[in-house]
């Protein structure tokens, strides 16, 4: 064992140092190629096209060629399904890459002239693909209906340029007004939305649809009771997220039921803050809960405030919060990242009630672990539907359930298939997967 | 009208985003990114809105002597010398210019700390969180327990020196029935965030208006 120990390194230090003699080998042998021998002129031709390195050894003729192969034709075409910014650009590598470290593409538009209108928009190592999508570097954007012009030099060790043919592009960049690789999103979309209207219709008809019936839904009302009974207030986390995640836009239309609820019982409630744009949107929401319970004079303006931005500074305030005012029930709804437990747990020793609810798969558990309730997942989405009871929320909801009945019945197909499958050596279901798998797409 | 522009401004942008997701034109980019902007801009104008928040509630706290109101002082006083400090003030411990600044010192030497010292205390509200889930009250919560330890021996070492099967079973357990469960979990959500983007787009939820949306 211990012999292995020293045996890894020695091996890595021999390997090194093999590795370093026969890179200095290898660079001693191109200088003395490229070098000039005693008597010769080198002319420094750095730049030019079609670049050599010209001994010029006097009584002899000059042999111009050069030192190291340049890359050949240059093809470029549009590419597709992009806002007309990018242009796929391939070369052919010189016939004999010997001594050849790298291929510094770069780029201009046509009809420009001078040594300095040439962009270095990518160098490509020796062995790399010598195909590419150019237009990623923003500091040379590609302009949408403009034919550029590229050339590609072979870099040396030493870092000399020699340059192949310039060539003008053979396509010229274009936006496309719609994208082929998301049709299948588009079908899927399409039959999610006409889904969502069906059953907002057959809602809107008086139809009665069944819920089922969510346990940290249903203990909403009892956890506002509890805390009136006990006298002390409710704490509301609207989540950490700001306004454009679709979880914290959940958890103000739960908030206001919730106001709602509380300003009904004469509970004092707390609704701290992370985002500015969420505690407006917040204060907003509490305020019209108030208005609708018949009780605005109740509304306490600094019932809703902002703590901070930072996200561990806003734990420590909550959780003084916890610590001093004790509140008898704690609503954690939205979207949450590394505080949900310091929140829970905190909130677990002061002995509130406490229901979360997040789409946040890596914090469900510690919400489970350490709350009475915990709405997971899509039930977060749903809480707004089972608290208000309107037609076309409920529609809502029972369309989601019409798509997760599509998904599950894919699966039992594909499960039925792939068993198929395996008795009869067929490929039936990668024949469907190929037809039913979206693409990456950018 | 108070109710109406906002639901159509609502309606119109959603719609046209949803429409841009399908056009990559230099057009529709134009258009998505300059909605984009628009989110910084606002939310600094929000920020002081909130500032204006924790400043009146705490204002509030130290005016009405209420409890704990000595507290408020050490929220409001930072709150305002930070930005002092960093932009009207920012001079060093010994008054020039070129040492790291008061602001630096204080943000180094307290604010890091403090923000480190809360996240570190993740490491026992964890064990004190696992302690709880993992006592075998019932059926269920055994068949928990027993996942984890075959899980988390699997992860390390030991696992593999005490039964060559730990890890196999460990990675079996991740990639299957963990897995299978994380998916559907995040299949519900994409489904609930949809139709809680249209029921927003189309004003069947207007909650967010707050008291314009009734």
């Amino acid at each position: 064992m211990r012999k292995d120990w020293i045996g890894i390194p020695a091996l890595g230090i021999l390997l090194l140092l093999a590795s370093f003699a026969a890179a200095q080998d290898a660079v001693e042998e191109m200088t003395q190629d490229a070098d000039p021998r005693p008597g010769e002129m080198m002319e420094d031709t750095a730049g030019v096209e079609g670049t050599q390195l010209q001994p010029a050894v006097e009584g002899v003729p000059e042999e111009p060629g050069p030192a190291l192969d340049v890359p050949g034709a240059i093809t470029v075409e549009d590419k597709d399904n992009d806002a007309g910014d990018q242009l796929v650009v391939c070369f052919e590598p010189p016939a004999d890459t010997s001594g050849v470290f790298a291929y510094n593409v770069y780029r201009r538009k046509a009809g420009e002239t001078g040594e300095v209108s040439w962009n270095l928009v990518k160098i490509i190592p020796v062995l790399g693909p010598t195909l590419f999508i150019d237009g990623y570097d923003p500091e040379y954007p590609i302009e949408p209906g403009t034919r550029y012009e590229y050339r590609v030099a072979s870099v040396s060790l030493e870092g000399e340029e020699y340059f192949g043919e310039p060539q003008v592009a053979q396509a010229v960049p274009a936006g496309e007004l719609y994208h082929t690789g998301k049709t299948k999103v588009l079908i899927a979309g399409g039959l999610f939305i006409f889904l969502i209207f069906y059953y907002f219709g057959k809602a809107q008809r008086g139809r009665q649809m069944y819920l089922r019936p969510i346990a940290g839904i249903e203990a909403i009302d009892e956890a506002i009771g509890r805390a009136t009974e006990m006298g002390k207030p409710v704490l509301y986390v609207p989540g950490l997220s700001t306004i454009s995640d679709v979880a914290t836009i959940a958890s103000l239309t739960i908030l206001g039921r919730v106001a709602k609820k509380v300003a009904q019982y004469q509970t004092p409630l707390m609704v701290p803050n992370r985002d500015p744009i969420v505690y407006t949107v917040a204060d907003e929401a509490v305020k019209q809960a108030y208005l609708e319970a018949g009780r605005p004079d109740a509304f306490d303006p600094d019932s809703v405030f902002f703590l901070t931005d930072s996200q561990f500074a806003f734990v420590a305030g909550v959780n003084g919060i916890m610590m001093r005012e004790k509140p008898a029930t704690n609503f954690y709804l939205g979207m949450f990242w590394a505080e949900s437990l310091l929140l829970a747990e905190t909130g677990s020793l002061t002995g509130a009630i406490q229901i979360a609810g997040t789409d946040a798969v890596t914090q469900l558990p510690f919400f489970i672990t350490t709350c009475d309730y915990t709405l997971i997942g899509e039930e977060l989405y749903a809480a707004s539907a089972y608290l208000g009871r309107e037609p076309k929320q409920i529609g809502a909801v029972k369309g989601q359930d019409a798509c997760k009945g599509i998904i599950m019945a894919f699966i039992t197909i594909a499960f039925v298939l792939s068993i198929l499958d395996m008795v009869a050596d067929t490929e039936t279901l990668e024949w469907v997967r190929r037809i039913v798998t979206v693409p990456i797409v950018d | 009208m108070k109710r109406t522009v906002p639901l159509m401004i609502v309606m119109v942008g959603g719609i046209l985003m949803m429409v841009q997701y399908f056009i990559p034109h230099q057009y529709s980019q134009a258009v998505f990114d300059s909605y984009v902007s628009w989110a910084p801009i606002i939310a600094a104008f929000a920020l002081i809105l909130g500032v204006g928040s924790l400043t009146r509630v705490h204002a509030h706290k130290i005016r009405r002597k209420a409890e704990n109101w000595q507290y408020s002082w050490a929220v409001l006083i930072p709150l305002y010398a930070m930005p002092v400090l960093a932009h009207i003030w920012p001079v060093s411990l010994s008054g020039g210019m070129d040492e790291p600044s008061i602001f630096h010192f204080l943000f180094m030497h307290i604010q890091v700390p403090i923000q480190a010292t809360m996240f570190s205390m993740l490491a026992f509200y964890i064990a004190s969180a696992a302690f709880r889930a993992f006592r075998a009250k019932s059926a269920l919560a055994t068949v928990l327990l027993l996942a984890a330890v075959i899980v988390m021996l699997g992860q390390v070492p030991i696992g593999d020196l005490i039964a060559k099967w730990f890890p196999q079973i460990g990675l079996w357990i991740l990639r299957y029935p963990n897995l299978a469960a994380k998916r559907a979990i995040m299949l519900g959500v994409g489904f609930g965030i949809l139709a809680t983007n249209l029921k927003i787009i189309f004003g069947v939820e207007r909650n967010w208006l707050g008291g314009a949306g009734k």
